[in-house]
């Protein structure tokens, strides 16, 4: 890998949500607030219906970075902010798609900023993570 | 929320033997493709005991010691009105598959900003030999009445 340059956009991907995801979800990571895959219970609480996990949302944001690094290099440190939810349709699930670009060049890596945004209703892309950012060590930086 | 829980420690939680099955299980729930997350080769080529587990697995034990916080009764955190605000993990190293790790919560902020409180608690997680493996910092914002 050669080194990075500011602004560059490392990666950018897409992946699509459907409640299915949110269940295995919930599975995997022991999350099982109903919020999460009942709308009955989420309109409950005053919501339009099944949000995503924001712990899901932040575990596939980072899923372009960790293949871009493959064993090139190692992450130091991630942090996100949840600004807002991603709604999940029961139909037409939701679209996120990650941006991966270099945001500083430090000493032995980088950090790569990302914009993870979510098309939910076709009325154009919302930015659901604020403050999205992965240090990462680069092993032939 | 009781402001006073700030600088609180609470006891570590009970060991999390990490699976290569539960790797596998949560590597797939983030749509990994990575190999490191399902191949126990790959993965030792690369330098690693076994399996990688994907950055966020970290919250899976941070999760036990959020329980003790949420849990304690004169912290007076209504958990119907919890919102996460912000996330990150400090790593050392990554969690593999093999790991017996604990968690140990300090509740590092607590602020209000306007009627609504916001909680922060750092959960310093270590291997069986003590280890720092990773700490999950989570600002948890309780909405006030409405």
């Amino acid at each position: 890998m050669s080194g990075p340059t500011v602004g560059e956009v490392v990666v950018e991907k897409t992946y699509s949500l459907t409640r299915d995801t949110l269940v295995r979800y919930a599975g995997a990571s022991g999350d099982f607030n109903p919020i999460h895959y009942r709308d009955d219970f989420a309109r409950s609480v005053g919501l339009d219906g099944v949000l995503a996990h924001g712990m899901l949302t932040m575990g596939i944001a980072v899923q372009p970075v960790v293949e871009w690094l493959g064993t090139t290099g190692s992450i130091l440190d991630y942090q996100v902010r949840f600004t807002r939810p991603v709604p999940v349709d029961p139909t037409e699930g939701a679209e996120v798609t990650v941006a991966a670009k270099v945001g500083a060049v430090e000493d032995g890596g980088a950090r790569i900023d990302l914009t993870v945004t979510v098309d939910a209703d076709g009325t154009g892309a919302t930015t659901v993570l604020g403050k999205a950012q992965v240090r990462v060590a680069l092993t032939d930086a | 929320m009781n402001p006073a829980i700030q600088g609180r420690q609470f006891p570590k939680t009970e060991p999390y033997l990490v699976g290569r099955e539960k790797v596998r299980e949560f590597a797939s729930a983030v749509l990994s493709t990575s190999p490191l997350n399902f191949d126990p080769a790959a993965a030792r080529a690369a330098g690693f005991a076994d399996v990688v587990a994907p950055p966020t697995f970290a919250v899976v034990i941070q999760e036990r010691s959020l329980a003790q916080l949420l849990a304690a009764p004169d912290a007076d955190i209504d958990f119907s009105r919890v919102v996460h605000g912000d996330q990150r993990f400090s790593y050392t190293r990554p969690i593999v598959a093999g790991d017996e790790l604990t968690g140990q919560l300090t509740v590092s902020s607590v602020k209000s900003l306007g009627g609504h409180s916001m909680v922060t608690a750092d959960t310093v997680i270590t291997d069986s030999s003590g280890a720092h493996v990773v700490t999950a910092i989570s600002t948890l914002v309780v909405r006030g009445d409405e």
